[in-house]
């Protein structure tokens, strides 16, 4: 039950972009064409859940035990930069398709602020690294839930004639307003 | 391009937020009240002309292969500063704006200005520059806070201007989109005129 709550509190209720605004840049950037975005939440899928689990052993195996919470920025930042270019070289190698896919994503996620935010997010809530990883994955989710959903509608919204000082960004955001509208129906599910 | 050029860019041809689009995640997330904006950008402002004076100080010595993770670890200390300074002298702001302080470490903007102008600019230009950028960062959030506080609480820095029920939807998540997209369609037509 308490793993359900995670979940469900994580995808619908507090939706990391529509409710938490992290990772917009993504968000607005890459979210043109259905078929990137769903490459982009796959590889935030994979690397979130990785820089969780390793940000969650430094902070309680090496941070805490030293004294050196107020290291945690650095640290996190640093961890989640290599872990990027270990995954990529990693990926590169292991399998090449699964690198087509993702590559060019990678290098665009260590500045995506949704993985450091989860990270922090996780010490901060105070979870076990089982709520961790689930909290992630979750987050993962509803990242990937959100760009796909606005993605399918920035494609239709191509084809529509829209005023023309709203064109492009302007009405995306608009747009996004309005999904997080709908998404503010899953308000006290959990 | 003269210093005047380069300094008043920030505001409004160059605005990080209306025109660059950089650093939207703190900008829809603290800007609930004109306050919390300001706050938000004056930290980025500091942490934006640090980092911008030390890449520029120290960009003959950074090897080109690590320049990004040198200048991600020079950006994190400086946040961690201005995280810990926050933390003892104004501990409700840093309550209100939370997880978004360390955020500014993957602030688009900062980064941005470190890559783009300050590793390959003189000392008193990148010094300029991040004054100029963080001065239209801090106007940019400050007016979106400003409007979303009008709109959606009746008040302007916390003086109560209207009384009774106002738009609540534009201090919660969904407002912050739409004033922005609207703000956005605004700079657009102010640039082109």
């Amino acid at each position: 039950m308490e793993y359900f709550a995670i979940i469900i509190g994580a995808i619908f209720v507090s939706n990391i972009v529509l409710a938490q605004f992290l990772g917009i840049c993504p968000f607005v950037g890459v979210s043109g064409k259905l078929s990137t975005s769903v490459g982009m939440g796959g590889a935030v899928l994979f690397v979130m859940t990785l820089a969780t689990i390793t940000t969650w052993v430094l902070q309680y195996y090496v941070l805490n035990p030293f004294g050196l919470g107020f290291m945690q920025t650095i640290v996190f930042i640093l961890v989640i930069a290599a872990l990027v270019q270990m995954v990529e070289i990693i990926l590169k190698k292991v399998s090449p398709p699964l690198y087509q896919a993702l590559g060019v994503f990678l290098p665009l996620i260590t500045t995506n602020c949704a993985v450091l935010g989860v990270a922090i997010l996780t010490i901060q809530k105070e979870f076990n690294l089982m709520e961790g990883v689930v909290f992630s994955i979750a987050n993962a989710i509803g990242f990937t839930l959100a760009i796909v959903l606005f993605s399918s509608i920035r494609e239709h919204l191509d084809l529509m004639e829209v005023p023309k000082g709203m064109r492009g960004v302007p009405i995306a955001l608009v747009v996004a307003g309005i999904l997080a509208l709908a998404f503010m129906g899953f308000t006290g599910l959990v | 391009m003269d210093q005047k050029q380069n300094f008043t860019k920030g505001f409004i041809k160059e605005n990080p937020v209306f025109v660059l689009l950089l650093g939207l995640c703190p900008t829809l997330g603290v800007t609930t009240s004109a306050i919390n904006g300001m706050g938000m950008g004056l930290a980025t402002l500091f942490v934006l002309v640090m980092s911008n004076l030390v890449v520029a100080l120290i960009k003959d010595y950074i090897p080109d292969k690590v320049r990004i993770p040198a200048f991600i670890v020079i950006i994190a200390s400086f946040v961690t500063i201005v995280e810990l300074t926050m933390q003892a002298y104004t501990p409700a702001l840093f309550e209100a704006l939370g997880l978004f302080i360390p955020l500014i470490v993957v602030n688009c903007l900062v980064l941005g200005r470190a890559e783009a102008f300050a590793s390959k600019q003189s000392l008193a230009s990148s010094l300029i520059d991040g004054v100029g950028m963080g001065l239209g960062f801090t106007f940019a959030l400050t007016l979106l806070g400003a409007v979303r506080e009008i709109l959606g609480s009746g008040a302007f820095f916390g003086m109560k201007l209207l009384e009774g029920d106002l738009m609540l939807v534009f201090v919660l998540a969904p407002g912050a989109f739409i004033a922005l997209g609207y703000l956005i369609a605004l700079s657009n037509k102010l640039n082109k005129a």
